[in-house]
């Protein structure tokens, strides 16, 4: 168990390719951060920093009280689970699991004590004997967490562990990684691209964007109070809908005490916030003619894909199965409370 | 696979046919020579030939100087195959660190491969030959006696080296392509989980280079046994007093030097048998030990 502290923390490729430029984090013992962004900006390499797999080009990395800027990956006391798994495929599910515990010199009654351990909680002891090449994508990805869990490490690294799983798998592993680590209590990164596995997952969300902290905060926070655009788009699915201000004509109304604030460019508003107007004529509410353009049933809701008259394009949500037609016109409504304003450079205001 | 259906009946015969007449002409037809020699004698005049059936055999495998060509034979494949593929893989292991430059090095360590094998016997001759070799006047100097033609172990070093030197890159190629092959998350795996450097290697690295090292084993084992012919015959003629004397040197030198051509037929069978035997039990009993994926 230990605090992962990053300070300033840089890497440049080949003199000039900034990957990661400057992050500060601060990590307690026992929490499970997700790190979650678009491709490239970062997540991985971030991750693999504090593993140890790439050297930090500025900055400082500390696992609890030690700097681990120097440390090889193996002194870090830190257990990682890659994409691919990466089990060793000429050894069988126990020798997979005792490896790292026999590479440590760990006596080999207490190596038998942990493996059964992990094997028990995870399910994983009816196939202690064979080759991953013998094993589903899932009971794969059972002994990767099993390797990491007898190591009993004071973090965990997920490097996007279930991106190889089917939907179904995924989202059942996604519930035992959190219980499992609610149970251990190790402190976990855990970088995914899915912003759903990071707002079910984490305690703390992080969101990076080509190379820097967008925003931290748990999952509440970052849907509720989006600090920039770019998280405000990137939380919440379908994505929240942002207006330009600017030049805004006359196919859409926001309350007047809203858009004068100073400095407002963009106005977001979530899906699940617009509804079908009901006839009031309450002056503070956003208000828009909206012509259809696609309407997706999802089951219990339905997303409608529209265009104001100006041609931006609107998405909301309507509940059950509605009778909406492609090129109705309708007119929809938003609380005030539920608007987001942003500036010209996407800070929140 | 895909099945291919030729509208012309002749035209799939005749794209074949040159590769079949080559393994007719070349294998075919000598193999089938040796077979029928193998049971005839010559008179001592060389005029005609009886049948003896397997009188040949039996006089050869109860020719001590067969054995020991044997033996040699043994010997030089194990260390030929040993030295190639040991040095080969740390020089894999190397270039596989490089960053940069990797296709420099690995295009200056294939040469050695383009050079055919008298020509390879012929640079290490030079280099090492008691009369005329700098590294044999180095050695010398150096307080140690080295003289191949006189020292049958001596001799036995300088063809295992000019043979091992020679069939180091074609090993390298393949050592450079497993390693590239194995996935880059498994070295970090194993990096986490806290075996470094030998360890690493010997516990993860080596047993997934397993299927290159087998079929290495084979070229190998084979090109020790047959390709290097060239080599013993310029640099030590089989000598000296037949301590170089593979079974392959000694089918030319008892067939075409001493003219006994049924005993070098009977020879040339045994041979064909041993390589049959090798390769069925390599891929039977090495193979199954072998992690494929």
């Amino acid at each position: 168990m230990a605090t992962i502290t990053l300070k300033d923390v840089k890497k440049t490729y080949g003199g000039n390719v900034d990957a990661i430029r400057g992050v500060s984090l601060a990590i307690a013992d026992g929490e499970f951060i997700v790190l979650v962004g678009p491709s490239g900006c970062g997540k991985s390499t971030l991750l693999r920093m504090i593993a140890g797999l790439e050297s930090i080009t500025s900055g400082e990395i500390a696992i609890g009280d030690r700097v681990v800027n120097r440390l090889e990956p193996a002194e870090r006391d830190i257990a990682m689970v890659f994409q691919n798994y990466a089990l060793y495929p000429h050894m069988t599910v126990r020798q997979n699991l005792a490896y790292g515990l026999k590479n440590r010199n760990t006596p080999k009654e207490e190596i038998e004590r942990r493996i059964a351990k992990a094997a028990k909680s995870l399910e994983i002891d009816a196939f202690l004997d064979r080759k991953p090449r013998q094993l589903s994508g899932g009971q794969r990805q059972r002994v990767a967490m099993g390797r990491a869990i007898v190591r009993e490490p004071v973090a965990f690294l997920f490097d996007e562990p279930l991106s190889n799983l089917d939907a179904k798998l995924r989202v059942q592993m996604r519930v035992e990684i959190k219980q499992l680590q609610r149970a251990l209590g190790t402190t976990s990164v855990y970088v995914t691209h899915d912003q759903l596995e990071a707002m079910t997952l984490a305690d703390r969300l992080v969101v990076l964007n080509g190379g820097r902290i967008e925003q931290v905060g748990t999952p509440i926070e970052l849907y509720e109070k989006p600090e920039t655009s770019f998280v405000a788009t990137f939380i919440g699915s379908p994505s929240m809908n942002l207006l330009e201000i600017e030049g805004a004509s006359s196919d859409w109304s926001a309350p007047p005490a809203f858009v004068n604030q100073p400095g407002t460019a963009l106005l977001g508003i979530r899906p699940e916030d617009i509804g079908l107007a009901d006839g009031s004529t309450d002056n503070d509410r956003f208000r828009a003619r909206v012509r259809v353009g696609a309407v997706e049933l999802v089951g219990a809701e339905s997303y409608v894909h529209g265009s104001l008259t100006s041609g931006q394009p609107l998405v909301f949500r309507v509940a059950g199965r509605s009778r909406i037609g492609i090129d109705d016109e309708l007119d929809v409504v938003a609380r005030p409370e539920s608007l987001h304003a942003f500036d010209a450079a996407g800070r929140r205001l | 696979m895909q099945r291919v259906v030729f509208p012309n009946k002749i035209l799939p015969y005749i794209l074949v046919a040159p590769q079949i007449v080559l393994t007719i002409v070349f294998f075919f037809w000598p193999a089938s020579q040796a077979l029928y020699q193998s049971v005839m004698r010559e008179n001592p005049f060389g005029l005609k030939s009886g049948f003896v059936g397997l009188a040949n055999f039996s006089a050869v495998l109860a020719d001590g100087s067969y054995l020991n060509s044997l033996q040699v034979t043994v010997i030089f494949s194990v260390l030929t195959a040993l030295l190639s593929m040991g040095l080969a893989l740390l020089l894999a292991t190397a270039a596989d660190r490089v960053v940069r430059g990797q296709t420099f090095y690995r295009t200056l360590l294939i040469w050695p491969y383009a050079v055919a094998p008298a020509v390879a016997g012929m640079l290490w001759l030079f280099m090492f030959n008691p009369a005329m070799g700098t590294f044999a006047y180095i050695l010398r100097r150096n307080g140690f006696y080295w003289d191949p033609l006189l020292n049958g172990n001596h001799a036995m070093v300088l063809i295992v080296v000019a043979a091992a030197w020679k069939q180091i890159s074609y090993n390298f190629l393949f050592f450079v392509a497993g390693l590239q092959a194995i996935p880059k998350s498994l070295i970090e795996a194993a990096a986490i989980d806290g075996a470094r450097g030998t360890r690493r290697f010997w516990t993860i690295v080596f047993p997934l280079l397993a299927p290159t090292t087998f079929f290495l084993l084979v070229v190998n084992t084979v090109y020790a046994f047959f390709d290097t012919f060239g080599i013993i015959h310029s640099v030590t003629g089989g000598g000296p007093a037949k301590a170089t004397e593979t079974l392959v040197y000694k089918v030319y030198n008892d067939g075409f030097v001493n003219l006994n051509l049924g005993s070098s037929a009977a020879q040339s069978v045994i041979l064909m048998a041993i390589v049959v035997a090798l390769t069925a039990f390599q891929f039977r009993f090495v193979e199954r030990r072998v992690h494929y994926g």
